[in-house]
């Protein structure tokens, strides 16, 4: 194809062929071949525009505008056309996606371990940190310490593992978390917002809802100042995080060694909504565990003034929790790791 | 303690339902484990009197009975042999209820309209008795409710008593604090009786030997007719949950229930020496008390003995058989005691013996109400056994206690309960549940004797607080401004690992912390160096688990049972390992152990493949990328449990923190696991101390990379990742990166020979490497690899 210099450029571009062109094209390799003849570097268009340098400077704008809109609507139809032919294959068979994915299997954190966190979440946006300690605990953190004198009978209520160190009965299996309790107070001064989740062993006969490992989690709050008040609100705003704002939570006057006034606090039930159900023994509230204020004794046993400070603590099964969510039951169902239940959470 | 509302009702006569009652009952801390309404499945059996009694002219062994049930006259068949005329009995007519649901209706017997039917005890769910129609005295009115009749109206509250609150284990204790929540006077009527004869002392004398044990004790000498208790008598107890023995041992009973007191009647003629020594036990003796087993006893033992000092009752806890009352008794005598709770608290665990009168003692009873409940005894006695109670009972209590002077701070209240209580209120709510006050705005509480667990300023607060009621209290949250909450980095990485596992397609297991010696021993380790439970509930697993691996391996074999062989699942928990030189506690480490059996599910787009030791090694990679480890690497070698030739140490900083690979043959089959087995199992806290990598910015340079194959033929011996090293060390600045990509073994090779190849990337920040350069690295990492592992360049 030859052009005379003199000629307008423009009158070559035939905007209606290479429309029919391009909307005849029939596969992907066809269009290829048309926007090279059109757009490429050696096409129509950039002959053109190298043409437009032969010709006077006031018919340069016209003309190069002209060049433009062809260009424009060109490569609108090879678009166009593209999309009308679909997507371009791939070399080699088709693959029978339907049939799922490599096998690879998503793993799943225990039920227990999940409750931990949520947990441990919640505490820790109200301000507190989360602290452990040993299993194997001696006798006096998990009772002396917590005014659990020998030979009282509060000690009848935690039937107790012994281990085969030190003097008889000197060291055990923690029946609860508390003694976390005290190896933070003694290891840092007030103010303590602390909440101390772990594992925790009775000597009891299983049943379901009884284990004789289970775990439990625990708070401890020591500051100036701190209230009753202050404990029933902090039960009552960690309740509703973890349920949901229209549980509510109720304290009743119980009696642990380690704290005074003691309580023990439930949850209006989350099944019947407090109004009644078998789940809750038709009483609308489901007992969920302990706390009250550190007993003056405690304090004493760490070395803090109970004139200076007061504190709080609270306790409770995780177990209980996906329990009642869930409804898991026996609680046995949480170490038997039976594989169907570890891939339900 | 199961507390009859007909009971507590004599003490403060409450007007309102037992639901109110209940929740109070609850809010006052006595909580309501469970409301019992005996007769509540008693619907519609009306009392009524056999008026004639004929045969059934169908069957030999029925009745037709007409009755009168007060409006009315109908005729039932009944097929008890009991029945006579005049009989006033139970009668369920048509449309009556009994227990377990059963609806009665009119219908025909043998050919006989029967218009309901009579009862016997076991029908009415009253007792095993079915051998006749239940008697009803004959003065009961016509027609009324079998309920009124029989006192089953009646509703027991079964409580669950705090060990802080002996007062409330009786009938009076529980009254008194619903008096105060109901704002009503109680009404305990003060024991009166009359004496005759001589002296108590005349009769019997009493030594106590071990005063500090038993700093009260008191006798009276009564002259008994034994017999029955009357019924009013022995329904209360029943409803209480006490079993009916005799007018004697019913009223000691009675009189425990209601105030508190436990009692103990002699036969006094049986007591040898006519008279009582309570001493401590000598070592080794033994006693053989009521229910028949033989006890031995320890100097830490109080015993009651007859006046020869011969044993007779565990002071506080049981009796002895010889002297127990019987059906012949004629003389009682009368124990009522206080004994010091801790010693009563210890023999009874000791002994595991339990009673009703061993949990008052060991909670504390009231010492200065041990007389008023003899008293009562004495009263009750005189009413249901005729008796005759000689003057001026014994009563050795050489250091009376004092009532608590406690200090309170009406600030102290409000400071520690978050109230602006005036002091005033606060001795208000004091004052009703027997707790007198002196002073103003500092006060001080007298303590009643039956409230030993009020002796400092908090007990007393708590008190206030039960009055005003824990859900009156203003709900607030502390205002602190000097704590922020979070994790610490050890926490957010262990839950790392956690994610990382699950990533990876683990699933996370708990098993339980204690095991089977053999359990130990089938993965290697030494059963005899583990630290165990002494009273393990299940005694054939003590030990507490000195590796996770035997759990997760029993988890294992649990899901082959199930049918699941295909398992990836990993624990993280402590281990316990003996104790450390000095320390007591065991040492007691943080652990991840992960185990894989069968095979990787690749179907069906790939074929599976059997589970390797390369997977254990992807896991600990992952680990080792996600947290960013700076010096973790792999020796071969054997540890327990663990195949020599397919496993290796971990070692993190250079040092071994644990294990990985395939477990030894016969280690799974131990545990009835029937595949393959690989496993990891490291200590958490030992890789997470590992050193990080450094996460300062380097340029990154644009200069093109030069890549190089080399293929080394090597011994066995020669591993890999030492060779890895090897060429790193080589390779210096330049060797951006270097990975091993091929294995294969061949005859050509020679025997314990195999061929590794190492892909490398060299680049250098500020130019393009030269072909002489990069040719000069080569030989450089060839010569190294040659010279550390005696391997050459395969050609």
């Amino acid at each position: 194809m030859t052009t005379d210099p003199a000629t307008d450029p423009a009158a070559e571009l035939d905007l209606d062929a290479a429309r029919a062109a391009i909307a005849a094209a029939t596969t992907a390799d066809e269009l290829d071949e048309l926007r090279r003849r059109f757009l490429g570097k050696k096409g129509l268009v950039a002959r053109a525009k190298e043409s437009i340098k032969t010709l006077a400077p006031d018919q340069r704008p016209a003309v190069g505008r002209a060049v433009s809109t062809y260009s424009a609507a060109v490569e609108e139809a090879l678009g166009a056309r593209a999309a009308g032919l679909g997507p371009a294959e791939v070399e080699g068979p088709s693959l029978d996606l339907t049939l799922g994915g490599h096998g690879r299997r998503r793993g799943h954190s225990h039920l227990v371990t999940q409750c931990r966190r949520d947990l441990e979440d919640v505490f820790v946006a109200l301000g507190y940190r989360v602290a452990e300690g040993p299993e194997v605990e001696s006798d006096w953190y998990n009772f002396e310490a917590l005014n659990f004198p020998r030979g009282h009978p509060a000690r009848a209520m935690q039937d107790t593992l012994y281990v085969d160190l030190g003097e008889p009965e000197q060291v055990l299996l923690r029946t609860h978390t508390s003694p976390v309790q005290i190896r933070v107070m003694e290891s840092q001064p007030p103010p303590i917002y602390c909440v101390m989740p772990g594992r925790t062993y009775r000597n009891e006969t299983p049943s379901p809802r009884n284990s004789p490992v289970f775990h439990q989690i625990e708070g401890l709050a020591v500051d100036r100042g701190l209230t009753f008040g202050d404990l029933a609100g902090t039960i009552e705003a960690f309740t509703s995080a973890y349920f949901g704002q229209r549980v509510r939570s109720r304290l009743l006057p119980s009696f642990f060694p380690f704290t005074e006034p003691s309580a023990e606090f439930a949850l209006s039930c989350v099944f019947c909504d407090g109004s009644g159900c078998r789940v809750c023994s038709h009483t609308g509230w489901i007992e969920l565990g302990g706390c009250g204020m550190v007993d003056p004794n405690v304090f004493r046993s760490v070395g803090i003034d109970p004139e200076e400070y007061s504190g709080f603590a609270f306790g409770f099964g995780l177990e209980r929790m996906p329990m009642l969510r869930y409804g898991v039951e026996p609680i046995k169902t949480f170490f038997d790791n039976d594989l169907r239940f570890l891939i339900r959470y | 303690m199961r507390a009859p509302l007909s009971w507590i009702l004599e003490f403060v006569p409450i007007d309102a339902e037992p639901r109110v009652i209940a929740e109070a009952l609850d809010r006052l801390g006595l909580e309501v484990e469970a409301i019992d309404v005996p007769g509540r499945e008693i619907v519609g059996v009306r009392v009524a009197r056999a008026l004639a009694v004929r045969k059934h002219p169908n069957a030999d062994q029925l009745h037709l009975v007409d009755v009168d049930y007060g409006d009315g006259t109908t005729t039932v068949v009944c097929g008890a042999p009991n029945v006579v005329a005049g009989m006033v009995v139970p009668f369920a007519p048509a449309g009556a209820t009994l227990p377990g649901g059963f609806t009665l209706s009119r219908r025909k017997i043998r050919g006989e309209v029967s218009d309901g039917m009579l009862c016997s005890a076991k029908e009415l769910g009253l007792g095993e008795d079915h051998a006749g129609i239940l008697t009803l005295p004959v003065d009961v009115e016509l027609g009324i409710d079998v309920r009124d009749a029989l006192g089953l109206r009646d509703v027991v509250f079964d409580l669950s008593i705090t060990p802080n609150r002996p007062d409330a284990m009786s009938i009076v204790g529980v009254a008194r604090d619903l008096a105060a929540h109901f704002g009503m006077s109680l009404e305990i009527p003060e024991p009166e009786i009359t004496t005759s004869g001589a002296a108590t002392g005349e009769f019997a004398t009493v030594l106590v030997d071990a005063p500090e044990r038993c700093p009260r004790f008191t006798a009276r000498r009564i002259e008994v007719t034994m017999g029955a208790s009357p019924d009013w008598m022995q329904r209360r107890l029943v409803l209480a949950g006490m079993r009916p023995i005799s007018n004697v041992v019913d009223v000691t009973n009675y009189v425990m229930l209601e105030r508190g007191q436990p009692l103990h009647a002699f036969d006094l003629s049986r007591l040898r020496g006519r008279g009582i020594v309570v001493r401590l036990a000598a070592s080794g003796e033994t006693l053989t008390t009521l229910d028949g087993v033989e006890r031995r006893l320890t100097p830490e033992d109080l015993l009651i003995c007859d006046g020869e000092r011969r044993g007779q009752a565990i002071a506080g806890i049981m009796g002895g058989a010889e002297a127990e009352v019987h059906d012949g008794t004629t003389e009682v005598f009368l124990e009522a005691a206080y004994f010091a709770p801790i010693g009563i608290s210890k023999t009874s665990k000791r002994l595991g013996l339990r009673s009703e009168a061993s949990a008052r003692f060991e909670r504390g009873v009231d010492p200065n109400g041990v007389l008023t409940g003899s008293t009562r005894a004495a009263q009750l006695l005189a009413e249901v056994a005729s008796a005759t109670v000689a003057p001026d009972p014994i009563d050795e209590y050489p250091a009376p206690v004092e009532r608590a002077r406690i200090s309170v701070r009406t600030a102290r209240v409000n400071a520690v309960l978050g109230l602006d209580l005036d002091a005033d209120r606060v001795k208000d709510a004091l004052h009703p549940l027997g707790i007198e006050t002196e002073g103003g705005q500092d006060l001080v509480a007298i303590a009643p004797t039956f409230r030993p667990d009020l002796e400092r300023e908090i007990d007393v607060i708590e008190e206030v607080a039960r009055r005003v009621g824990f859900d009156e209290i203003p709900r607030t949250l502390p205002h602190t401004t000097e704590q922020g909450g979070g994790l610490t980095l050890r926490q957010r990485e262990r839950r790392l690992v956690t994610d990382v596992m699950v990533g990876m397609g683990a699933s996370e297991a708990m098993t339980i912390p204690l095991i089977a010696p053999v359990d130990v021993a089938a993965v290697g380790l030494d059963p005899d160096a583990t630290v165990r439970a002494t009273n393990a509930l299940r005694a054939e697993e003590p030990v507490l688990r000195p590796a996770i691996l035997p759990g997760l391996l029993h988890a294992v074999a649990h899901n082959a049972g199930l049918g699941f062989t295909d398992l990836v699942l990993f624990e993280q928990g402590h281990v316990f390992l003996p104790p450390r030189p000095g320390d007591l506690l065991p040492d007691e480490r943080d652990r991840l152990a992960v185990v894989l059996t069968g095979t990787v599910q690749r179907t069906p787009v790939e074929a599976d493949r059997p589970v390797d030791g390369y997977d254990a090694v992807e896991h600990l990679e992952a680990l080792v990328a996600a947290l960013e480890l700076a010096d973790v690497r792999l020796e071969r070698g054997a540890a327990p449990g663990f195949s020599a030739s397919r496993s290796a140490a971990i070692l993190v900083d250079g040092v071994s923190v644990g294990h990985l690979g395939e477990l030894a043959s016969g280690v799974a089959e131990a545990f009835g696991v029937p595949t393959v087995v690989v496993a990891l199992e490291l200590d958490l806290d030992r890789l997470l101390d590992g050193a990080r990598r450094d996460r300062a910015f380097r340029p990154l340079p644009r200069f093109p990379a030069s890549t190089i194959d080399l293929a080394f033929v090597a011994s066995e011996e020669a591993a890999a990742g030492d060779m890895l090293r090897t060429l790193r060390a080589a390779g210096g600045e330049l060797l951006e990166d270097v990975r091993p990509f091929d294995e294969f073994r061949a005859e050509a090779l020679g025997p314990g020979r195999r061929s590794v190849a190492f892909a490398l990337r060299f680049r250098a920040p500020d130019r393009t490497l030269t072909d002489a350069e990069v040719a000069e690295l080569r030989q450089a990492c060839v010569d190294a690899v040659a010279t550390a592992h005696g391997a050459v360049l395969r050609s």
